[in-house]
């Protein structure tokens, strides 16, 4: 099959001109990088489906029918970006309310690990063994006297508790 | 047998509501399960001991991969499988006194000791290699939420932690191993691997020996033996069920039944018979220092199961005889001493030996069950320990006749074993005076009392310990059986308590004398101990294991400190390079072989116009600094694209284009107006260049990439010829809609459940409740307007108001909605379907919002947006299901003609329905954005706007 020059070249100025702004911190410009990056895939599907034709409709027009597969496909994405990009515009606002601009951040977290890589220390979550701890033990009688006979102290213990309250 | 398993997963299921209702006392209903199965497994395992021949019992599974629920009742199992239930029903009832009355965690215990009892038992039968990993990595994780029962103390959490990383790793070495085994052989099944076994080289070798490290783990063996004390955290029932009668003898298990054939395979025999020796006397001189008596018996298990690993490793069938009587005996002996030490434990208050004094007298019971079951540990007669160890000792005296041993070898591993035994006879004489003896200077312990039925089940096994000595004459030829699939040896092994003056006795008065002798010199040999064994350059197991797992984190935090920078252009850029660098020198490669054909420079004229639009448009938004700017741009964009739909004759893709960025640009209007005009300024100049080279390189890429892959395109296209099924099968001519709704239908699903989640997000983000902002999402009720007069209720909002805006609004909203309706019904034969009505509504809904704000969109859409994306997807996820329930496949439709009165006949293909639940969920999407998006950010607005106020106010 050949391809429609005029197509790729609309694909790769979409993709590449929507690459630029994703890589930038202002969360408006990434999304708005991200449905340019999504329209210029959807035009790629119309590259890669073959040249123009008749609408897909039985019985409506003469001619070559062009490729119905990649439309569906190409229909659930033109849908799926606009939830996604609807999300990340909540983000985005939600962003600016909680920082008073909707610039991407660099993660605090991922910074303290690498501060710990850089003094040489374990992760906060290791669990250091120290030299003289005690063994494992189930340490089950740290309280009072609870080992009973049968009903009656039963009965007893409760009657103790509800006392203690 | 396969419901015997299921019984106690059962059992566990309702443990926890048993214990809700019954407190305890649950836990002797519980009991129930494996006391079942236990009468339900002894006559067959007797049948099975008896004739040898095992009962095989298959549940068919999964056919297409042969997996099936193959269980088989062979003659170790048999035995094995009487000890996991018998004991598991003893220990269950035994926990009923353990525990304090209303223990507020005992739910959660009851329930996965039961479904450990079901794990061992499924582990045990399992003949399926692939269903025996299962139950034993079910073991592994059970166990672990039994050890870690107490998690307040970091120590125990430790212990949990590390028993379950030894033991998983064993696992995962052994599934390994495992599959190399199945694949070699042929079939999954272990008892027709054992059957005709591959051929013993190259890699079933090293199958074999992965599985050994799987065994070796799980039975805590050296190097991997330090795991085993650490799990005394857990209470003592799990210790005296999991870590002497039960798991720990999976190892054993797995070794006893691969031995008939693989014992031989090279490295077998020394490595096991080393390691288990080592093992068993490491063990048996530390269990010599413990002062805490359950430790104490914890490294006296360590000590046994390495001989056990030791005589089941030999292959030979004096020495499997052997493995498999001490096996019973030890279960019978180390599980009664363990509940002797719960009960010690919960009625004195400590397990340390320097404190405990007295408790001969205060209890009689508990002392003779201990005297009698470390007898039996210490190999003294007339008791089950005695005749096992026996059988051990004459195993092992032939073991140059049976095997051809050199001699020093051979005497090697039986002086191994006698001095294991030596220290075996020590350390039960420490346990019982540590526990009951009167020392001078300590304080008599005064128990406290405690039901007779808690101290009578240690008693109860320890019977079967006497029992066992006297009756080895009816054991012989039962425990023989499983020794008969190997060759016969020098001597035929038996059990019983008078051989004669034979050199197997005076083995065992050795070691009888000299163990007491150890232990009355107790202080000089710890001395010794102290000077000699702490001072052998030995690498401590427990210390390099955390040397290991420390070093495993610091790795992990380099690592991840090193790439793990936080920055997410960082991310991107770093994900796009690699995308340029590696599939783009593919790209350059392919490149040189040239197969471009022809290239068109168009397919007609409105490509050409609508293109460079784009392309210039598309330029613009990259430069723009507005956000407005960019906005307004990038919909020139989204209608180019939408004409390039058109003239490339994709009539569905251009109307759907048209609306969503549409209501894209609205969208993005409303989040814009609460953001500041202009994007924060970046003076970077390098990054810039960086990025937009980043961004001309990914462009020249795809674009490259979508002239290669065109070109190579040779095939069919998968949709020749759908014109024909679209009609017939899918009853529309509208072939794209047909293919969402009924050909690719699964994929249209998977994208509804993208909407409802990425609407239900949305709403979450703005009404999150925060100190910020208060606004919750109230229920949408009517707004009535005082005026009648007004068109809308817009009054509300005067000075937005327009007259002409509100009127048109009045006057098209309904049709528009009747038109969507139309467009959905109708895009099975014609442009339209359930996206672009549902599109088309929500565009109602926008300019009923827009022209009336957010009580006019309440009007309009009284619902709650959640409900109406619910109803959706149940609606299309029904229309996948109902044709299943009528026999056909999911999502499949059909065609139904209903004749109606003067109207003619209605044509109804049922996939309509999933059409509506796609319709459905697109309007939820839409009126959640508006509601979120638009009246949520007026609300936050206005409440802002009154904060201000107030605050001018007193100033």
């Amino acid at each position: 099959m050949s391809p429609n020059l005029i197509l790729v070249i609309v694909v790769g100025v979409m993709v590449g001109s929507g690459v630029t702004l994703v890589l930038e911190r202002s969360l408006t410009r990434i999304l708005i990088g991200f449905v340019l990056i999504g329209n210029g895939l959807n035009v790629l599907f119309l590259v890669a489906s073959g040249p123009a034709g008749r609408a897909p409709l039985i019985g409506i027009g003469e001619g070559r029918m062009s490729d119905p597969l990649p439309q569906a496909m190409a229909l659930t994405a033109i849908v799926i970006t606009l939830g996604v990009t609807a999300f990340g515009l909540a983000l985005a606002y939600r962003a600016y309310q909680l920082t008073g601009t909707d610039d991407v951040q660099d993660d605090l977290e991922d910074d303290f690990i690498r501060r710990r890589a850089e003094r040489d220390e374990v992760s906060t979550t290791f669990d250091e063994a120290l030299p003289d701890e005690a063994m494992p033990d189930e340490d089950y009688l740290d309280n009072d006297d609870t080992l009973d006979v049968g009903v009656a102290a039963d009965a007893e213990t409760s009657v103790g508790e509800e006392n203690r309250r | 047998m396969v419901w015997l398993v299921a019984l106690h997963f059962l059992a566990a299921g309702v443990a926890p509501a048993l214990v809700k209702a019954l407190d305890r006392r649950a836990f002797w209903i519980l009991a129930l399960a494996p006391g079942a199965s236990f009468a339900y497994l002894l006559p067959r395992a007797l049948d099975v001991t008896a004739s040898g021949e095992p009962v095989h019992e298959r549940v068919t599974w999964i056919e297409p991969i042969g997996l099936h629920l193959d269980f088989t009742l062979g003659p170790f199992a048999a035995i094995l499988a009487l000890l996991v239930t018998g004991i598991g029903a003893l220990v269950l009832v035994y926990c009923s006194w353990y525990f304090r009355p209303r223990d507020p965690e005992i739910w959660r215990f009851a329930g996965v000791l039961t479904g450990f009892a079901g794990a061992m038992l499924g582990l045990v039968l399992s003949d399926n290699v692939f269903i025996l990993y299962t139950f034993w990595e079910l073991t592994t994780v059970l166990s672990f939420l039994l050890i870690g029962h107490n998690p307040d103390r970091r120590a125990n959490r430790r212990a949990a932690l590390s028993a379950l990383i030894v033991t998983t790793f064993g696992g995962l070495a052994m599934l390994m191993g495992l599959v190399i085994l199945a694949v070699e052989s042929g079939t999954p099944l272990l008892s027709e691997i054992v059957a005709s076994p591959p051929p013993l080289e190259g890699i079933v070798i090293a199958g074999v020996m992965l599985i050994l490290v799987g065994a070796l783990s799980k039975s805590a063996l050296v190097p991997f033996h330090f795991w085993l004390p650490g799990a005394m955290a857990a209470p003592t029932p799990v210790s005296a069920y999991l870590h002497a009668a039960a798991m720990v003898k999976a190892g054993v298990f797995l070794v006893a039944v691969m031995a008939p054939d693989f014992a031989d395979v090279p490295g077998w025999r020394p490595l096991l018979v080393a390691l288990g020796i080592v093992t068993m006397l490491i063990g048996g001189l530390r269990a010599l220092r413990q002062y805490d008596i359950k430790l104490l018996l914890a490294y006296g298990t360590v000590s046994q199961l390495g001989f056990l690993v030791a005589l089941a490793g030999t292959g030979t069938r004096s020495a499997a005889f052997a493995a498999l009587s001490l096996l019973v005996a030890h279960a019978l002996f180390k599980s009664a001493l363990f509940l002797v030490v719960g009960i010690i434990d919960r009625s004195v208050g400590t397990r340390d030996l320097r404190e405990l004094s007295g408790m001969r007298k205060a209890r009689p019971l508990l002392f003779v069950t201990s005297l009698v079951a470390a007898a039996s540990m210490a190999g003294i007669p007339p008791l089950f320990g005695f005749t096992a160890k026996e059988a051990a000792f004459a195993a092992y005296l032939d073991l140059g006749a049976d095997l051809g041993w050199n001699t020093l070898a051979a005497r090697l591993a039986l002086a191994g074993i006698v001095l294991g035994s030596i220290l075996t006879m020590a350390y039960s004489a420490r346990f019982v005076w540590g526990a009951f003896a009167d020392k001078p200077g300590v304080e008599p312990c005064h128990p406290r009392a405690f039901a007779l039925g808690f101290s009578l089940v240690p008693a109860f096994i320890t019977v079967f310990t006497v029992v066992g000595g006297f009756v080895g004459g009816w054991l012989t030829p039962r425990v023989a059986t499983y020794g008969e699939a190997f060759a016969e040896g020098a001597h035929e092994p038996v059990l019983t308590l008078w051989h004669g003056f034979t050199p197997a006795l005076w083995l065992s008065i050795l070691t009888a004398v000299t163990g007491l002798a150890l232990f009355f010199g107790r202080h000089p040999v710890a001395a010794a101990q102290h000077a000699i064994v702490d001072r052998l350059p030995m690498p401590d197991a427990d210390r390099s294991y955390h040397a290991l797992m420390r070093g495993v984190d610091r790795l992990a935090v380099e690592v991840t400190g090193r790439t793990q920078r936080g920055s997410l252009p960082f991310y991107l850029g770093v994900i796009l390079v690699t995308l340029i660098i590696v599939p783009g020198f593919a790209l350059v490669r392919a490149w040189e072989t040239p197969q471009v054909s022809e290239i068109r420079l168009a397919d007609n004229y409105l490509q050409m116009a609508a293109g460079l639009l784009m392309i210039v448009a598309a330029v613009l938004v990259v430069r723009s600094r507005r956000r407005l700017r960019a906005v307004l741009l990038l919909g020139v964009t989204g209608y180019g694209t939408a004409i390039l739909f058109v003239a490339h004759g994709a009539p569905d893709l251009a109307l759907t284009q048209v609306l969503v960025e549409t209501f894209l640009l609205v969208t993005f209007v409303l989040v814009l107006r609460r953001l500041p005009p202009f994007f924060s300024d970046r003076p970077f100049t390098v990054m810039r260049w960086l990025r937009i080279s980043i961004g001309v390189l990914v462009g020249v890429f795809v674009s490259a990439v979508a002239l290669l892959a065109t070109n190579a395109r040779t095939a069919t296209p998968i949709s020749e010829g759908w014109e024909e099924p679209a009609y017939t099968y899918g009853g529309g001519k509208n072939i794209v809609n047909v293919t969402l709704v009924d050909i690719r239908a699964w994929d249209t699903l998977g994208e509804l459940s993208v909407l409802v989640v990425a609407a239900t997000g949305i709403a979450s983000l703005i009404f999150l409740i925060t100190d910020r902002s208060t606004r919750s999402l109230s229920r949408p009720h009517r707004v009535t307007t005082p005026d009648s007069n007004q068109w809308l209720a817009a009054n509300l909002h005067d000075a937005r108001r327009s007259i002409v805006f509100e009127i048109v609004t009045r006057l098209i909203f309904h049709t528009v909605i009747v038109f969507s309706i139309y467009l959905m019904l109708s895009g099975h034969n014609s442009p339209g379907g359930g996206f672009a009505g549902g599109l088309i509504a929500g565009l109602a809904l926008m300019i009923r919002y827009l022209a009336g704000g957010r009580e006019e969109l309440d009007n309009a859409a009284p619902v709650d947006a959640g409900m109406v994306l619910g109803i959706g997807l149940a609606l299309a996820a029904l229309s996948g299901i109902v044709p299943t329930l009528l026999g056909g496949g999911v999502l499949q439709s059909a065609i139904v003609d209903i004749p109606i009165p003067l109207l003619g006949e209605l044509h109804l293909v049922t996939s309509v329905f999933f059409d509506v639940g796609v319709y459905l969920v697109v309007v939820g999407l839409a009126i959640d954005v508006l509601r979120s998006l638009g009246s949520g950010i007026d609300a936050q607005a206005q409440d802002e706007a009154e904060e201000q106020e107030e605050e001018v106010v007193p100033a």
